[in-house]
């Protein structure tokens, strides 16, 4: 979006991205580096007291990365980004992205966001604040 | 475990090449098919030197943890916030030397009661010139 489409106070389109499956994962785990197995492997999260694998917190951090480029687009950054992980997220869920404008100012062109990745019941799995940085 | 004396305890530095294969899986992963992250002349044809790198991508960095992390039992310890700033994209051919610094260590009463260690991590990644890119802060809790 450009400089003067953003409002604060302005809510975006929510981004929805498909469902999470066991291999998108694997495929997470093998990119990041980040073998934790209770993310991959059934028995292990089992063992861990958890009912199955669940997705890594930084997928979901990831997507609002996502969002927030494409809000970006051309015209900047996303020079901060920053969250909390306040929920579980499992194979199968649909992880819908929000980003509401929190602040704008005009001599260091920056904007800020409040975000939040949220489950089909609106459940916060990660919620936090970002800046677009936008060029000069 | 709120042993503080470990505060200030810093990783050795190391040393990543950005690689543009890595970019792309990374993106793939996520399922994000901004063209920044996969396609080299798009990206030059914006001013960049090459692929960008999603805002996320300093989680491949697995840098070495302080040995007081190192020690915590793994189904006891959760992510429980991240913070990256930049002060420019990483795109594909940085090298950034990074280095870590445990920089606090607190305790907290659990909201079901019961103590929760909370260990913050900061990562500071410079390119060769010693400019900084970027920051990364990580809390986790230890419950």
């Amino acid at each position: 979006m450009k400089w003067h489409e953003l409002r604060v106070g302005q809510e975006l389109e929510p981004f929805v991205k498909p469902p999470i499956d066991k291999v998108q994962l694997v495929k997470y785990a093998g990119a990041s580096g980040d073998f934790n197995l209770i993310h991959t492997d059934e028995e292990t999260a089992k063992k861990s007291g958890l009912p199955g694998v669940i997705a890594h917190g930084m997928l979901s951090m990831g997507f609002l990365g996502q969002m927030l480029a494409q809000i970006a687009g051309d015209d900047g950054f996303v020079s901060r980004l920053q969250v909390r992980f306040t929920g579980m997220v499992f194979p199968g869920d649909v992880i819908t992205c929000k980003a509401k404008v929190t602040a704008k100012d005009e001599d260091k062109r920056t904007v800020d966001f409040f975000v939040a990745a949220e489950k089909e019941n609106g459940q916060p799995a990660t919620v936090g604040s970002a800046t677009i940085q936008f060029y000069k | 475990m709120i042993d503080r004396s470990q505060i200030g305890s810093r990783s050795e530095v190391r040393e990543f090449e950005v690689e543009k294969g890595a970019i792309r899986a990374f993106a793939n992963a996520i399922g994000d098919d901004n063209p920044l992250y996969h396609d080299e002349a798009y990206a030059r044809a914006r001013g960049f030197a090459s692929l960008v790198a999603p805002p996320t991508f300093p989680a491949t960095f697995r840098m070495p943890k302080p040995p007081v992390l190192e020690s915590l039992e793994l189904r006891r310890t959760l992510h429980g916030e991240q913070e990256f700033t930049y002060t420019r994209p990483i795109v594909a051919g940085d090298i950034l030397r990074c280095v870590n610094v445990l920089t606090d260590i607190y305790e907290r009463e659990g909201k079901q009661g019961g103590k929760m260690v909370f260990f913050i991590l900061e990562t500071r990644g410079e390119d060769l010139e010693g400019n900084l890119v970027f920051t990364s802060k990580t809390t986790i809790i230890y419950r």
